[in-house]
């Protein structure tokens, strides 16, 4: 199993979670977040006071596939989170060692 | 025949009226012009009275929650709670005092620095009119409506000391301040016999319409030695302290701006032309002084800002308060723009250059924009807006500079300066009272955490309920 965490424009949730569903995987964890790269901030001014805001705004999703499904997995957030500027985020991935349902106690990929 | 007749009535209907008058005029006749006179004179009073009544809710508002939110949103979201209840607090606190002596002290006759204790308890004050200030409303009406005035003036001055006093100290300052800067300062410009008072026999005649020198000044000025004597607050300027809710302000800027009409026109104490020429003057110098922010900020740092937008309106209607009731539209736009310009530069860089920590600004458009407003009223007053001062032999006296009085200037300066020194060398008195009975400033801990939790024990936002 892999866990794939991706770092995302929150403007392009929709068509990556769309996406995904079309590829028949159902199960993700959506959280807001603030980061940056190598993606510069902006100024903010308020009566004088000059901010410069370096933490932006993303979207982190959170998906455990089986390995069979990983790249495919990959492929469809890539295609459909891309706009082709700065600031289009990340993906990580990194093996997972263990899935276990909470209701029934499944194990392994038969919990995902 | 008919022709005839129409003739007899017409001759008839001309003439018997003068015979009529030609004789002595019947007594029943005098009691009907009597009670003729007297209705008209009650419905002069109710058409006053509602509009004065309604003026005095306007003037409340500006405190909550337009005051509240307006600053409340420029705080960090942990100080919220604190910064409203600093504005709400005195609308129980100050109302209190207010009937206890404050009315008194402000509008007996008294010295010509502070009022007698005539109405200590409100004795005295109910229906009938007090021909001294209003002579077609109740005093009870009069009373109320000025109270209103101490209530949002002190509530001012907590732009300077948000997110950095105890309460126990800010309810201890508060009182000590009205009692000795707002009641004598109201009683010298407004009161009988008092010594700034252009209407009623003041020594120097200084014209504040609305309230420049002792509502705008007197916070302004105390504002900075509070923001002075209590220093920064712990982090500035190196962490981040962005408006949590510039909506919050937004919404709380324009509420002030609607009660500014009850402040500014509901000083004329009738509903009458004066009152629409205030209305007017303040609506214009409110809109001049927004483009006139804004056009600053957008040439200095190449954006215009909502934050800028609402400033500047409301360092325009600070500047024009004291000479809405005097001056013409252009003049008030004119005052207006001269604020919006002043106030940025005040805020911006006179703030930045010299460090002291204001934290809402409560300085640089209440104090600076209260003082240029009381300076330029002096210049653009004019006899044709208000005509109701006389000189002995009855003829309308000449105002501001406009009208050849260049002397008045003057006049406005005298008042500004007897704002400024008692605003200063009371407020740093007051401030050290309450720092060595029960301490200015929260703990360190407390600070971080944020006065809603460590002085009220509760939170703006609770996001998981």
């Amino acid at each position: 199993m892999k866990k794939i965490e991706a770092i995302i424009q929150p403007h392009k949730l929709e068509d990556v979670k769309k996406a995904l569903t079309g590829i028949g995987i159902d199960g993700m964890t959506i959280s807001e977040v603030r980061g940056h790269g190598r993606q510069k901030g902006h100024k903010e001014v308020y009566r004088g006071m000059e901010y410069q805001v370096d933490l932006l705004p993303k979207v982190k999703v959170e998906l455990v596939v089986p390995d069979t499904r990983f790249e495919e997995a990959v492929q469809t957030i890539l295609l459909s989170a891309r706009t082709g500027k700065i600031g289009d985020g990340k993906i990580f991935v990194s093996d997972v060692r263990e899935a276990i349902r909470i209701r029934n106690e499944d194990r392994g990929e038969g919990a995902l | 025949m008919t022709r005839i007749r129409l003739w007899q009535a017409f001759l008839m209907a001309c003439f018997v009226p003068a015979l009529l008058c030609a004789q002595s005029i019947p007594p029943a006749t005098n009691a009907r012009i009597a009670a003729v006179e007297s209705a008209v004179k009650s419905a002069q009073s109710a058409g006053d009275n509602a509009w004065m009544l309604m003026s005095a809710a306007l003037v409340l508002m500006m405190t909550g929650p337009g005051l509240a939110l307006f600053y409340g949103g420029l705080v960090r979201r942990k100080n919220v709670l604190s910064t409203m209840m600093h504005s709400y607090v005195l609308m129980a606190v100050i109302t209190v005092l207010w009937a206890v002596v404050g009315y008194s002290l402000a509008f007996g006759a008294g010295t010509p620095f502070l009022g007698d204790l005539r109405y200590l308890f409100l004795q005295n004050v109910g229906a009938a009119p007090n021909p001294d200030y209003a002579a077609t409303i109740p005093q009870q009406t009069f009373m109320v409506y000025q109270l209103m005035f101490a209530i949002i003036t002190p509530a001012l001055i907590s732009g300077a000391y948000a997110e950095r006093i105890k309460f126990s100290a800010m309810l201890l300052f508060t009182v000590l301040w009205a009692l000795v800067v707002y009641f004598p300062m109201a009683h010298m410009v407004w009161g009988k016999g008092g010594f700034l008072n252009a209407a009623l026999g003041g020594r120097i005649p200084c014209l504040d319409f609305a309230g420049g020198t002792v509502v705008h000044i007197t916070s302004g000025v105390s504002a900075l030695i509070c923001a002075l004597y209590l220093g920064k607050r712990r982090g500035y300027p190196t962490e981040p302290m962005k408006p949590h809710s510039l909506t919050f302000s937004f919404v709380g800027a324009c509420l002030l701006w609607v009660g500014w009409f009850g402040f500014n026109a509901g000083s004329a104490l009738a509903a009458s032309p004066l009152a629409t020429s205030a209305f007017v003057a303040t609506h214009f110098g409110a809109a001049a002084a927004a483009l006139g922010w804004l056009l600053a900020e957008w040439i200095h740092n190449g954006k215009p800002s909502m934050l800028g937008g609402i400033s500047g309106a409301v360092a325009g209607l600070v500047a024009i308060t004291p000479a809405s009731g005097f001056v013409k539209p252009f003049p008030a736009m004119l005052i207006g723009f001269a604020a919006g310009l002043l106030c940025f530069f005040m805020v911006t860089a006179v703030k930045r250059r010299f460090g002291y920590d204001d934290t809402l600004d409560a300085f640089g458009v209440h104090g600076i924009g209260g003082t240029l407003g009381a300076i330029l009223t002096g210049v653009f007053a004019t006899n044709q807006v208000n005509d109701s001062f006389k000189d002995a032999s009855g003829k309308t006296m000449a105002l501001g500079w406009v009208d050849g009085n260049p002397g008045q200037v003057l006049n406005q300066l005298g008042g500004v300066a007897i704002s400024w020194v008692l605003a200063i060398v009371a407020s740093l008195v007051i401030l050290k009272i309450c720092d060595v009975t029960i301490g200015l400033r929260p703990s360190a801990e407390h600070e971080r955490e944020g006065l809603d939790i460590s002085m009220h024990g509760e939170e703006g936002y609770n996001f998981e309920t």
